[in-house]
């Protein structure tokens, strides 16, 4: 067998603050393989995004990958120089941010920054980059996108803004998308057209998709498999179907509680109670400890990570399983 | 685009109005130039006759009015002084001024905006630190100390360029230019650095604030996250967006150098206007005084309008919503 697309072990992103040491990410290890969708879960501030950063190379002091090991159909990413991070960036992992209001540079014509893109990793004429951008954004499906490539991002709706992201992400073909929230500040309507457009857009060009997001539900429409993140680390990961029937961690089961879908008709939803941790100041032992309704005192130690390769929690009480 | 046009232009000529007037008064209230005029031993004839001559015994309206009459005639009056018409005298004076201006804002602008990008680029560097340092001097000392002690290190000590005046000029366009020769260049050097400093300072300060605080950006994050290397997306998407406070600036100091050279003119005994209005202060010269802020009003008119022009230019959003 090849290696996997991606394999990350361990990885650890710090933020070394006049504060302390933020632990952004805290020994996550998954795998990607070619072609899947994998979504990744969490409350805000749980760290999904650094993540995501710390794939593509982009920890800025005070903040860095402080171990671990990130590796790109064999190819160690961990301590690569920074022009070689760069020549991956955009080629090989992309990435399509939460807010298009501000991901697009407001004085530069859609054109300009598609060439840009492109201009990062080949040399092409005005013309070529013209020719690819058309096709790309007619790809996302933006409407006469030749007409609209001299427009700037202010003439655009955001969902029309996040297409034209998407379409930048996927110019040069990456292996892999890394998708931060997309379509949090679209409208629903947009929200569900842009999903199914991601979706078939990743089967049909072959790419495997990171979908970040703190709703369970968006994540588990798009995804095979669902990692949940809390404080800095994947507490839980597995099939989406199996992550969904049977949550072992007890932040899982309060996520699924939560969702309106799960709820009793008439039943007022449950959240879970108290607030998500800060990343500079961690509980001890299993982070979810004081909002956890089972937690206990050994729940002051970490928990292991336990189950197999590919269902696994760390949970030191872990739900039984309704169904083998 | 028009409509846009035709207002700037009505509102122009109603702050020209409005300073004609207040330009006035207020010269009027400096002093009374009659005792400037004619020698003290007169005869007291001949005082009545020179100040009925000028009009000074009629009350201040009557002369505004005569003083608009002749204006609309394109007649700014004759200087008391150099007894010859105004407009021409300041008009031999500003080519001077200007050459040292643009030298000196130029110059600023274009050594400032890369320093001042690097230190935002780079905040923790020692290369910033010494940048910083630059701007520290360039506020603190004042200009009048700076000019001598260039003039004694280059001038006294080294030798290596004038101290003062203009040099040997070329006429084009039938002005005279310093910065056309070698040798005028040479004068032209010290007092546009002297003047350019503090400019030089508040341009570092300027352009590395934006660079911090766009860098910051998800735009930039994404146009990182596309693999553009940082000197692309230094000069392609962060000079654009910091460039709106930058030309702001720029409008404003080349505005008020052209108007308060005074102190490096002096110091290096630069022809200029400076030189002029501060003489004509002294010596009550009305004409010259009056002709020389509505001069700078009107300058200061044109600048405005440019750099509005120049923001439509920089930032879509603006053009989108003056159309
Ligand atoms: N420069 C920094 N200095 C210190 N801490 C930082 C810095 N950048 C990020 N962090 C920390 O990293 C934590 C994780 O942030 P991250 O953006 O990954 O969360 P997230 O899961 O994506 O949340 P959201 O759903 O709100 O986007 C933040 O809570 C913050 O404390
Ligand atoms: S380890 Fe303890 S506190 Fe953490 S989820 Fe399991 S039971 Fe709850
Ligand atoms: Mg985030």
């Amino acid at each position: 067998m090849t290696a996997r697309l991606l394999e990350v072990r361990h990885l650890a992103t710090h933020f070394f603050t006049r504060a302390g040491v933020v632990k952004a990410v805290d020994d996550v290890s998954f795998d990607l393989e070619v072609g899947e969708v994998i979504g990744l879960v969490g409350e805000s501030g749980s760290g999904k995004s650094m993540t995501g950063y710390s794939l593509l190379g982009l920890i800025d002091p005070p903040g860095r990958i402080v171990q671990g090991s990130i590796k790109l159909k064999g190819q160690e990413l961990v301590g690569l120089p920074q022009e070689a991070l760069r020549k991956l960036r955009g080629r090989r992992i992309a990435m399509v941010f939460q807010d298009p209001m501000t991901t697009l540079n407001p004085v530069l014509t859609i054109a300009d920054q598609i060439h840009l893109a492109i201009n990062a990793h080949e040399r092409v004429s005005t013309a070529t980059a013209r020719q690819r951008a058309v096709d790309v954004l007619t790809r996302v499906g933006l409407p006469d996108a030749d007409r609209r490539l001299d427009a700037y991002p202010h003439e655009f709706s955001g969902g029309m803004r996040q297409r034209v992201a998407i379409a930048i992400a996927l110019l040069h073909r990456p292996d892999v998308i890394i998708a931060d929230e997309p379509t949090t500040a679209l409208d629903v309507s947009i929200q569900a057209q842009i999903l199914a457009e991601m979706k078939s857009l990743v089967r049909d060009l072959g790419m495997a998709l990171i979908w970040i997001s703190h709703d369970l539900a968006v994540v588990s429409a798009m995804a095979s498999r669902i990692l949940v993140m809390y404080g800095g680390r994947i507490v839980e990961s597995g099939p989406t179907a199996s992550v969904l029937r049977d949550p072992r961690h007890h932040y899982t089961r309060g996520l699924l509680n939560s969702l309106p879908s799960r709820a009793a008709p008439g039943q007022p939803l449950t959240q879970i109670s108290g607030l998500p941790p800060s990343l500079g100041a961690l509980p001890p032992g299993c982070a979810f400890h004081p909002r956890c309704p089972r937690a206990d005192a050994i729940c002051l130690t970490a928990p292991e990570t336990t189950g197999h390769e590919r269902r696994d929690w760390r949970c030191h009480h872990p739900l039984t399983a309704v169904s083998a | 685009m028009l409509g846009f046009l035709i207002q700037r232009l009505l509102q122009a000529v109603v702050v020209m109005m409005v300073i004609s007037a207040l330009v006035f008064i207020g010269v009027f209230a400096v002093g009374n130039p009659i005792d400037v005029l004619i020698s003290p031993d007169v005869t007291q004839q001949i005082r009545l006759d020179t100040i009925a001559a000028y009009g000074f015994d009629k009350p201040l309206w009557e002369q505004y009015l005569a003083f608009l009459e002749r204006l609309v005639h394109g007649n700014f009056g004759r200087s008391f002084v150099f007894n010859m018409p105004v407009l021409q005298l300041i008009l031999s004076r500003l080519p001077a001024t200007l050459e040292l201006t643009i030298a000196a804002v130029a110059g600023a602008t274009l050594i400032g905006i890369p320093l001042g990008m690097y230190a935002g680029y780079r905040p923790d560097s020692p290369i910033t630190k010494a940048i910083m340092g630059i701007t520290i001097l360039g506020f603190s000392v004042p200009t009048f100390w700076i000019g001598l002690v260039l003039i004694m290190t280059f001038a006294v000590w080294l030798g290596w360029l004038p101290a003062g005046g203009r040099g040997d000029t070329v006429m084009v366009l039938g002005i005279e230019w310093s910065f056309l020769t070698l040798n005028g260049l040479s004068h032209l050097f010290l007092p546009a650095l002297n003047l350019s400093l503090f400019k030089l300072a508040m341009m570092i300060r300027l352009a590395r604030a934006g660079t911090r605080e766009v860098m910051l950006t998800d735009t930039i994050k994404f146009a990182r996250a596309s693999g553009q290397s940082d000197g692309t997306i230094l000069r392609r998407h962060v000079l654009r967006q910091i460039s709106i406070p930058i030309v702001t600036v720029f409008g404003l100091e080349f505005g008020s150098t052209l108007a308060f050279a005074v102190v490096t003119e002096t110091i290096f005994s630069w022809p200029g206007l400076g030189k002029l209005i501060i003489d004509s202060i002294q010596s009550l010269d009305r004409p010259v005084m009056v002709a020389y802020l509505m001069l700078i009003a009107f300058l200061f008119i044109i600048i405005n309008f440019l750099v509005d022009i120049a923001y439509a230019a920089l930032d879509p959003r603006l053009r989108a919503r003056r159309s």
